[in-house]
């Protein structure tokens, strides 16, 4: 009896040792695994972009979390001891410009206040035009409703609204995105050929629907005087109407009844300077498949050979207009702030030929 | 029915406390392994060696034919490790950066097709790592005086590595990068990239030789990573890391990429992104993705600002080969 009973007992705690064992190892795991999840890094990857259509807009994403509280980034306070600015300065008073950006009251965290901290302290004047009044900001009301389809309404009253407030203040008038970034410097140097009572505009030319071509809205574009009095008159007399809510052709159709030029702002090794995507798209050779429409889109032929990317589009020295999702800051650090030590610059692509 | 439950009881309060113990068996083991490791963040006050960067007005003091001779007489041969699985990153890096090294060779764990590699033969990082420098040392060691390494992950610039390095003796015994303290052991992270001078070479390779001081396998329970096995090994024969930073206290070596570094500005100070960054000369940033590399490379090397020049004291001019900028 009692044998038996030991039996039992020893059974018992046989199988007691074994889940007892069992136990410890799970625990064993589950403790590391939870030390190599608390121990572990992140690695920040951006999201991939491809808009199937030409006319789409970054606006509709839901992008990244924005940030809350106030944000400096301080680009202009402190100089790069090397730096000499002096030809950049001079083309800040040569060449004025006003830029107006585009921007929605849903996207004044998310991205305005980026473009706000950045490269729109390097505007001769900026304007940030909503759809509602924001006085902290500040953002211009254009009494419009937002969406996709308001953006050539929203066009159409804030160049009404720089015109009737700002015409004097600037020889060049550009809109722009709040997902863009603009190097203005280059801008300037861009427009410092050419006149602003010449009746023109400039940005990254698309060739179809409009014989002349139209400037594509997401790489963003550039009025002269000339050509912003001509756009508001335009619609005083209607010889220009909504006549569609796709906003950059309708404005490239504009443009051309109303004897506007679209100019070429390629740089002196015929590379384009305004890019509607993101940098990777166009640096990286193949990025973009051969059968996208972008490839149709473009006035001129994507320049071969040279340095690094043999085919499809080359990014030239200076490249000014980029929509870009990142953060504006870190373009700012590029072109600004971080520089190879050493770097052998050679001299600058002074302009060839003014056409004043 | 009474005996069910309790047997039932019995049983799974033996399992309850066996996984009571084997977590607490666990934690212990993390934690001792980890109170000489430290993860913790770093603090200013500190044993570090901190290594600066050269002033640019002593520079300026050097006559113009030194500076020219002094910037020749940089020699930077890179080491990078590669596994097969890394090969878009192996692509990407051996596009741009890498040519800017007078040296680049890529030390793989076996061969791959596509890209020609020297062949390690091991998985093992720690392995490959010592095999790499015997070999950069053995068939380089008149060539170059100063060693890079870094992995694929990583970019580098090599320009500001060589100012950094401007008025630094290579016959003396350097070692640094991006320090981290673990425990008494100070070393510099690899994904920060690890630079060596030809007399630090010159004692590893004769330690390597060595098992007793430089054993091929380190750690007990958890695997000790290469670059704590690097430390360990250069620590016998007297050369320690030292972390190289700017003149403002920067790191010059990040084992973060920018988009990281930037984010964590926004988040932890808002007012001082700038200044809560990165090193206006930077060495290194980690953790980019392929197309990242190609992204930096244009705006380190192409893009500009029209009208802002900048006139550096000295001018380190890329190898021939080098296309990409």
């Amino acid at each position: 009896m009692s044998e038996i009973h030991f039996r039992e007992m020893a059974s018992k705690s046989w199988l007691n040792f074994l889940t007892f064992l069992c136990g410890s190892a799970i625990g064993f795991v589950l403790c590391s695994q939870l030390f190599n999840i608390l121990l572990g890094e992140q690695v920040d990857t951006q999201p991939n972009i491809l808009h199937n259509d030409p006319h789409a807009r970054h606006s509709d994403d839901d992008g990244q979390n924005h940030l809350e509280g106030q944000m400096n980034f301080n680009a202009d306070a402190s100089q790069h001891k090397d730096e000499n600015t002096d030809i950049a300065e001079s083309l800040y008073q040569k060449v004025k410009i006003l830029c107006w950006v585009m921007t929605g009251p849903q996207n004044l965290e998310k991205k305005a206040k980026h473009v706000k901290a950045t490269w729109a302290q390097h505007c001769n004047k900026v304007l940030f035009m909503s759809s509602e009044e924001n006085k902290d900001f500040p953002t211009i009301g254009l009494k419009t409703r937002e969406g996709r389809d308001q953006l050539y309404w929203k066009t159409i009253k804030a160049f009404q609204y720089v015109h009737d407030h700002y015409l004097e203040d600037a020889d060049w008038f550009m809109k722009a995105d709040d997902d863009t970034y603009v190097i203005l410097d280059n801008l300037r140097w861009l427009l410092s050929k050419y006149s602003p009572e010449e009746p023109i505009y400039f940005g990254r030319r698309f060739k179809p629907y409009v014989k002349q071509g139209y400037m594509s809205g997401g790489a963003g574009y550039v009025l002269s005087k000339e050509a912003l009095k001509r756009f508001v008159v335009a619609f005083k007399t209607e010889k220009c109407t909504h006549s569609s809510s796709i906003e950059d052709l309708a404005l490239g159709r504009c443009m051309e009844i109303i004897n506007v030029e679209a100019g070429d702002s390629r740089d002196t090794t015929g590379k384009e300077t305004f890019h509607p995507f993101v940098p990777e798209h166009h640096l990286i050779k193949g990025y973009l498949p051969r059968t996208f429409w972008y490839w149709n889109y473009n006035y001129y032929p994507p320049v071969e050979g040279g340095r690094g990317f043999s085919s499809g589009l080359l990014l030239p020295p200076r490249t000014e207009l980029l929509h870009w999702a990142l953060p504006s800051f870190a373009v700012t650090s590029f072109s600004h702030r971080v520089w190879p030590w050493g770097r052998d610059l050679s001299s600058p692509l002074l302009p060839q030929h003014s056409r004043k | 029915m009474l005996r069910e439950k309790w047997k039932m009881l019995s049983e799974s309060s033996s399992f309850l406390k066996g996984v009571m113990l084997g977590s607490i068996f666990c934690a212990l083991i993390t934690i001792l392994g980890h109170v000489r490791i430290g993860y913790g963040s770093r603090m200013y006050h500190h044993e570090h060696h901190h290594l600066q960067a050269p002033n640019k007005e002593d520079i300026l003091k050097i006559s113009e034919d030194e500076r020219m001779e002094l910037s020749k007489s940089f020699r930077v041969y890179c080491i990078i490790l590669v596994k097969p699985k890394d090969v878009s990153l192996w692509a990407a890096v051996k596009e741009t950066w890498t040519k800017h090294c007078d040296k680049a060779e890529f030390f793989s764990s076996e061969n791959v097709k596509v890209f020609k590699s020297i062949n390690m033969e091991t998985n093992d990082m720690w392995l490959m790592m010592r095999k790499a420098y015997k070999y950069a040392f053995d068939n380089y060691r008149n060539q170059y005086n100063w060693f890079f390494l870094a992995r694929p992950t990583t970019f580098a610039i090599i320009e500001n590595l060589k100012y950094f390095l401007l008025k630094k003796d290579p016959s003396q015994p350097f070692y640094l990068g991006h320090t981290v303290k673990s425990g008494d052991l100070e070393y510099v992270s690899v994904e920060g990239g690890i630079v060596l001078s030809i007399e630090s070479m010159k004692r590893l390779n004769h330690l390597l030789s060595i098992p007793e001081k430089c054993p091929e396998q380190g750690g007990m329970i958890w695997k000790i990573s290469e670059d704590k096995q690097l430390a360990v090994c250069l620590k016998y024969a007297g050369v320690l890391a030292e972390n190289a930073e700017d003149s403002e206290g920067k790191d010059v070596f990040n084992t973060k990429s920018v988009g990281l570094f930037i984010k964590e500005a926004m988040t932890n100070h808002p007012n001082l992104v700038v200044e809560g960054c990165c090193s206006d000369m930077a060495v290194t940033f980690n953790g980019l993705t392929p197309n990242q590399m190609h992204v930096m490379m244009y705006g380190v090397y192409r893009l500009r600002a029209f009208g802002h020049v900048f006139n550096d004291a000295l001018v380190f001019l890329p190898p021939n080969v080098s296309d990409n900028d």
